[in-house]
């Protein structure tokens, strides 16, 4: 599974970071975190509010810092 | 505080024009950019909408309002925004007064357009402002 977390690093993206990372931990998957950063790359998700969540190259969530629970029911499905 | 260039500001309302080609059409694209221009709201893209960008989707969910505006009767604005579930507060240039083929697109009818629209907050904007994006 690859999840990426788009931003550009501001405490929102951090925090959504720290809870797909922790969601990761507590369903014991194999998961690959990354960041995308780059605003010109970001618009091209058709992200146009930050932090995102993308899973697998879909975005699931923008604009919100999800929690760690709402990560793990979404990478769960 | 947010990094520079950062998306993560709160999202209040959204606009969507149809900016459908005919004179209204063309209208309901210009007067979603006068809002836009005077920070009433933030313009998107109906387009990525009716094309269910999953990215596009997901960001206009974090607005607080969505506002349509439709040139004509057809309301494509309105139903493509309501077929992905979103809740709409919904105007048509019809029921405002501008005919499909009728309509002048000029900066008389965008400003009027737009001050109905916006219930004359516009006007209010650039009474407040001096040398401000509205009173260009």
């Amino acid at each position: 599974m690859k999840i990426e977390i788009l931003g550009v690093g501001c405490p929102k993206c951090k925090q959504l970071t720290a809870n797909a990372e922790a969601a990761v931990k507590e369903l014991n998957i194999a998961a690959e975190i990354s960041k995308i950063t780059d605003i010109d790359e970001i618009t091209e998700y058709g992200v146009m509010m930050t932090p995102a969540l993308a899973v697998d190259g879909t975005v699931v969530s923008a604009g919100k810092v999800l929690s760690k629970d709402d990560i793990k029911k979404i990478i769960s499905k | 505080m947010a990094a520079k260039n950062c998306m993560c500001q709160e999202t209040g309302l959204l606009v969507f024009p149809c900016s459908g080609s005919s004179d209204v059409g063309e209208l309901s694209d210009r007067i979603g950019r006068t809002i836009a221009k005077c920070g009433q709201a933030k313009m998107f893209c109906l387009a990525g909408i009716g094309a269910h960008i999953p990215g596009m989707i997901e960001s206009a969910k974090a607005a607080k309002k969505i506002i349509s505006i439709d040139g004509c009767p057809v309301s494509c604005a309105k139903k493509t925004l309501e077929h992905v579930g979103f809740k709409v507060e919904a105007y048509n240039l019809k029921d405002l007064g501008f005919e499909k083929g009728k309509t002048k697109v000029d900066e008389d009818s965008i400003k009027s357009a737009t001050s109905k629209i916006t219930g004359g907050k516009i006007e209010e904007t650039i009474t407040r402002s001096s040398g401000g994006c509205c009173t260009n």
